[in-house]
């Protein structure tokens, strides 16, 4: 029906543009409103008076930030490739299984509750030292809080490793078997094998899964309220501060910018390797 | 020795991925639990009570939560099934870069866009409002509801649309006959989806539905910061039961031949 003729020819964009008038009220103009607020002075007028204030207040914020998600995201795909690499190549059936039943636990939990259920394991008094003291991994006076920047981390890890794990175990899963047979039977180890020829073959899965956590990392304000509020913080909780304390929508639109430059140039180096490969 | 190594692993594994949900649910069945005591001094229902209890703050916000999820997923699909139809069967001009519009929303970081958002909706006075939260919670679903759905559409038999189109049926009564039963299961999918990303939605309603609208992961979040423990951890008890239950059965709803055709 791909063919109904001049006729229907109308019919297509029409049935597409409800939805799409959609993404464009609620989406692209207010982003367009964000980049020029970004720009405007209180009174009106052009300025980078924002930025000015933006690193003036939050340079520290911006690359405390940076550090985060970066750390995370390379956790993340180390995780996944591991999980993934496992799936495919592991050997004990039970143990295949018993992965494949346990790591996708937080798929679908929500940052709020992923956040909930960390201050409670992370804190000082919490189920994690709990465990340790009662192994006697620890004394009880050695336990420290990992409440901090280490806490962000291992929530964003927890929460976003069975996303990318799944694609990229999907990804792994449908590779030819012949070259990995192959590989085996003239005696390369496994982790040779992940290494040199899987995780090669499924680079692009992986560099998507991970550039759409980078970008849900960039504008969770959850995690960092309640795993650590204090300073230095993420810059998702100084838009809220300069929106919520001040009603100072210009310098909150430029961080806001800052985290698109960041997010656009992640993406761009993505882009430039997908060019350079055949 | 390899099976010695393999158990650690696991075991550690199992730990880091169920410890915090273990601790999560000490909390929600602890009524004492305080510094040194590792595991809580007495456990009960007290706190369920609190927060079950008739017109309580987390009843009322329960019920707000729902119907934003009811009414986001009724106005996804009503948005999604024609624009899916669309996109999988028709002409359309740009076909991918309007299937790339729909990912926009997920692939900026959103909450420099929700602040704007909640600026232009004060002049519309749609702040505080359920339909804002709605309206916010629509869009960030459309491209699970679109994507989906278009795989969906996709995945139907085109021999048994041409068949019914010869046998004298209007393209509506096509459509309406063969296609959407047959593209059903992957249309649910699609449904769940968008219902579990508005259950759980924090930062749009954080600036769009405050101070009026309520949904339970703000009241989550507001009693967590409180340090209301033994409330955060059953409303995060209740958000988390939807997202486990999914993701255990996802692979019923979405099946191979619709996971196949996602955003193609």
């Amino acid at each position: 029906m791909r063919d109904s003729g001049p006729h229907f020819s109308l019919l297509g964009p029409l049935l597409v543009a409800p939805a799409l008038a959609m993404v464009l009220a609620l989406f692209v103009y207010p982003l367009g409103y964000s980049l020029v607020t970004a720009f405007e002075a209180k009174g009106g007028g052009f300025t980078l008076g924002n930025f000015a204030k933006a690193f003036e207040f939050y340079s520290v914020d911006i690359g405390f930030t940076l550090v985060i998600i970066g750390l995370s995201t390379l956790l993340i795909a180390l995780a996944s490739i591991a999980i993934g690499g496992y799936l495919v190549l592991g050997e004990n059936p039970r143990a295949v299984a018993l992965l494949r039943w346990l790591y996708r636990w937080p798929l679908f939990i929500p940052f709020v509750v992923a956040a909930q259920c960390m201050r409670s394991f992370l804190a000082k008094n919490g189920l994690m030292n709990n465990t340790f003291v009662a192994l006697g991994i620890l004394e009880i006076d050695q336990t420290t809080g990992l409440l901090d920047w280490r806490g962000i981390v291992i929530t964003f890890v927890w929460k976003q490793t069975p996303f990318v794990a799944l694609l990229v175990a999907g990804a792994m899963a449908s590779l030819d078997r012949s070259t990995i047979e192959a590989a085996r039977n003239l005696g390369a180890s496994r982790l040779r094998i992940l290494v040199e020829i899987v995780v090669p073959q499924v680079m692009p899965t992986l560099v998507v899964g991970l550039i759409l956590s980078f970008v849900t990392m960039m504008s969770v304000l959850s995690v960092p309220l309640m795993i650590s509020g204090e300073s230095p913080t993420m810059m998702t909780v100084d838009m809220a501060f300069r929106i919520n304390n001040y009603g100072d929508y210009g310098t909150a639109n430029a961080l806001g910018f800052i985290s698109y430059l960041l997010t656009a140039a992640c993406a761009w180096i993505y882009l430039k390797r997908a060019v350079r490969q055949p | 020795m390899i099976w010695l190594g393999r158990g650690i692993a696991l075991g550690l594994l199992a730990f880091i991925v169920l410890g915090p949900l273990a601790n999560l649910a000490l909390w929600a069945a602890a009524e004492q639990w305080y510094f040194p005591h590792k595991l809580p001094l007495t456990y009960g229902t007290k706190f369920w009570a609190q927060v079950f209890k008739p017109r309580g703050d987390a009843l009322v916000s329960l019920m707000t939560s729902i119907w934003i999820a009811l009414a986001t997923v009724g106005a996804c699909l009503a948005l999604a099934i024609p624009a899916g139809y669309a996109l999988a069967r028709l002409k359309l001009p740009w076909r991918s870069a309007i299937l790339l519009a729909f990912l926009m929303p997920q692939a900026f970081p959103s909450l420099a866009v929700y602040i704007n958002v909640a600026r232009i909706f004060y002049e519309f006075r749609l702040n505080g409002t359920m339909l804002g939260v709605i309206l916010v919670h629509t869009v960030h679903g459309l491209v699970f509801a679109v994507w989906i759905t278009a795989a969906a559409f996709a995945a139907v038999d085109r021999e048994l649309e041409l068949a019914a189109r010869n046998l004298g049926g209007s393209a509506l009564r096509t459509f309406l006959t063969v296609s959407l039963p047959l593209a059903a299961p992957g249309i649910m999918a699609s449904a769940i989806f968008v219902f579990l990303e508005s259950l759980d939605e924090f930062t749009g309603t954080f600036f769009v539905g405050v101070p009026d609208v309520i949904t339970l992961p703000l009241l989550m979040f507001t009693a967590s910061i409180a340090g209301n423990y033994q409330i955060a951890a059953i409303t995060a008890l209740v958000l988390l039961v939807p997202s486990v239950v999914f993701m255990l059965f996802i692979e019923r709803f979405l099946k191979a031949d619709v996971l196949s055709k996602i955003g193609a």
